[in-house]
């Protein structure tokens, strides 16, 4: 599939979002200043950028406890992002949601999730939604390999495939569920499950923008042309702890400074693109230069925004009581 | 006695059950860690560390790390549980009951009963519950009142460290399922444990100081709150007894009804929400059986009919305080 130079521009600019995005949220994890439970998507951008790429606002997504990347990726504002995960007023949740939480339905992000395979029953409640309201819309439930294992997955999986739902599953493999393998924790393989329910399986390097980007364009048409779910087996790395503070001891000391070499998404992106002359360095140099101070600029005003306040405790917990 | 750690505590116990029989193993997510990964092996013991070590002593065998798959380790706890082993299973956060509540409460919780009294189900479950870690809505709630509610378990709340050996090794001793909840707040806080094995029996409350003003009856980590709140109205001259009542199923009734009748006057401090809470259901126990002895009216201090917020600001107004505990005590002190 050939990008546009548009597209090209715009791929760059959201895997670089995400990246400069948790780099810093580790530094600032790092230095006490942000609270509870981070679990941070570096390393992993090309997958998020990849798939919803092709995703409209009508188009929705699940995601996980990873949820930073998705929710940049589906268009979810940097600035409200970073006040949420400081627990301000101004963040997209009010403060209420926090890293684990973040949401924004007008943009088809039906949220992070706290609960590890929470997001595949959501997604094919969205994608039933879709078909019976025929918005054309298609729902998109990223999981990690330690999700692949839950009952909720597994029955979505089939739930999808009776009533032929717009549904598209995948699977994110970073190697690792906190600190077990998946090489260890999932029986039988992605594909082989995919086989198993009836839909077509696809297996592709999550370090590779170019290749995620082709099999989701796939697997996107295919759901939208009302020929049911599929499901992608992602495999790449993350480049940060299970959570912030994980000391990764689980981890060959070599692992993450071998990937960060060979396999990191954004220099394999860069390469590609540079080689076939089809961006300049300079612009993409410069795309990184001004992502970098807005993050840093929306960071400083995280930092220095309001909390919400007593009146805010008991609000939103119905519409009306 | 040294001074250890409710962390310590609660990993001392499971070694020294472990030791004490075979038949008692752990399983849940990386309860040991490292399984198929090229680093250190027992990386993780849990989330925060608390069955770290046990793995190289008793190895994979009695130590297991599942997939995360909680309907089916959880259920598979119960069915070896009521065939000859003395599981103890962990469910990281208690939050997590939504995956697999049908296996904990239509199954382990109803076999004995269901099958005349034929099934013994030794099992464990241990859980995390609590706010204060800004760890949000899904990661931060009590919700021990739902396991309250269903007859056949058992539930335990450890209100220190010394309590959360001795009620966790009734529990493992015990032959009917027993919910643990550790509050993930308190893992650092020390208390005076004795090296050796002890059990705290169940159902039978501990008064952790005498008063005759007013009695403050509290569950888990509100304890300490209430003591502290005890020591400072003790500086006014307002003297409190305070119940810790260790279980809530079974509850020593007993005890509340007698230090209840001793002051007339009751705060329940629950950090759950107030519907259907274990404050509420201590509040229509004194109004059955304690009427007559009451002077004023039960108060109750408790979390919001509200979600665990994230933000600090807003997680810090939610929870309850040895500040607001010490206000329903003076407002009661005063009213009558
Ligand atoms: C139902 C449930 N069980 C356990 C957890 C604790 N937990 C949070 S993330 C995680 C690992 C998830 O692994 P994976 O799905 O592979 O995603 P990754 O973290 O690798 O992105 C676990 C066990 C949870 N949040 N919810």
């Amino acid at each position: 599939m050939q990008l546009s130079r548009d597209e090209l521009v715009r791929a760059y600019r959201t895997m670089r979002t995400i990246r400069a995005f948790e780099d810093r949220v580790h530094e600032e994890f790092s230095a006490g200043n942000i609270p509870g439970f981070v679990h941070l998507y570096a390393g992993e951008e090309a997958s998020a950028a990849g798939f919803c790429l092709h995703l409209e606002d009508r188009d929705n997504i699940a995601s996980t406890h990873r949820g930073h990347g998705h929710s940049i990726a589906k268009g979810c504002d940097v600035r409200g992002m970073m006040h949420e995960i400081f627990g301000r007023k101004e963040g997209l949740c009010g403060g209420k949601g926090g890293s684990m939480h973040i949401a924004d339905l007008e943009k088809g992000m039906m949220g992070a999730n706290g609960i590890v395979g929470g997001g595949p029953p959501l997604i094919c409640g969205a994608a039933l939604s879709a078909k019976y309201l025929k918005t054309g819309g298609v729902a998109i439930a990223f999981v990690g390999d330690g999700a692949s294992n839950q009952g909720t997955t597994l029955e979505s999986y089939n739930l999808a495939k009776v009533w032929n739902l717009p549904a598209i599953f995948v699977v994110e493999d970073n190697g690792y569920a906190e600190s077990t393998a998946s090489a260890w924790s999932v029986g039988g393989s992605q594909l082989d499950r995919a086989k198993g329910f009836g839909m077509p399986g696809h297996q592709v390097d999550g370090h590779d923008f170019f290749a995620v980007h082709e099999v989701a364009g796939e697997v996107i048409a295919r759901a939208r042309a009302g020929e049911g779910p599929s499901l992608v087996h992602v495999k790449f790395s993350r480049y940060y702890g299970h959570f912030e503070g994980d000391a990764m001891t689980y981890r060959a000391s070599d692992e993450i400074p071998r990937l960060r070499k060979d396999r990191d998404c954004l220099e394999l992106f860069r390469k590609r693109v540079l080689e076939a002359a089809l961006l300049e360095e300079s612009e993409l140099d410069g795309i990184d230069e001004e992502i970098n101070s807005h993050v840093a600029q929306v960071t400083d005003e995280a930092k220095a925004a309001p909390m919400p306040t007593e009146r805010d405790l008991l609000t939103d917990v119905y519409m009306r009581y | 006695m040294a001074r250890k750690s409710y962390r310590q505590a609660i990993n001392e116990a499971l070694r020294q059950e472990m030791e004490r029989d075979s038949r008692v193993i752990l399983m849940g997510e990386d309860v040991a860690g490292g399984m198929g990964a090229e680093g250190e092996d027992d990386a993780w013991g849990g989330p925060l560390g608390v069955t770290k070590g046990l793995m190289p002593i008793f190895g994979r065998e009695r130590v297991l790390d599942t997939p995360i798959t909680e309907s089916a380790f959880i259920g598979a706890a119960a069915g070896a549980a009521a065939t000859g082993l003395r599981p103890v299973a962990e469910l990281m956060f208690v939050d997590f009951m939504g995956v697999c509540f049908d296996q904990i409460f239509n199954q382990a919780a109803k076999f004995r009963y269901m099958f005349g009294g034929k099934a013994v189900t030794p099992l464990v479950i241990r859980t995390m519950y609590g706010a204060g870690f800004r760890a949000a809505s899904q990661h931060s709630q009590c919700l021990y009142p739902l396991f309250t509610h269903i007859p056949g378990l058992k539930v335990a709340l450890p209100s220190n460290a010394y309590e959360a050996k001795g009620l966790l090794i009734q529990a493992i001793r015990d032959d009917d399922p027993v919910i643990f909840f550790e509050h993930k707040a308190m893992y650092d806080e020390e208390a005076e444990v004795p090296d050796e094995a002890y059990a705290i029996p169940f159902g039978e409350a501990n008064v952790t100081r005498e008063g005759e003003d007013v009695t403050i009856i509290a569950f888990g980590r509100m304890v300490n709150l209430a003591n502290e709140a005890a020591d400072r109205l003790a500086k006014d001259k307002i003297s409190c007894t305070v119940v810790d009542p260790r279980t809530t199923s079974p509850l020593d009734t007993e005890t509340i009804l007698e230090t209840a009748a001793e002051t007339g006057r009751v705060v329940v401090v629950d950090e759950a929400h107030p519907r259907c809470n274990m404050a509420t259901d201590v509040a229509a126990l004194l109004v059955q059986e304690a009427f007559g002895d009451l002077k004023a009216p039960v108060r109750m201090v408790t979390g919001p009919h509200a979600p665990v917020p994230f933000s600090p600001a807003l997680e810090d107004l939610y929870i309850p305080s040895a500040a607001r505990i010490e206000a329903a005590v003076r407002e009661l002190v005063a009213g009558s």
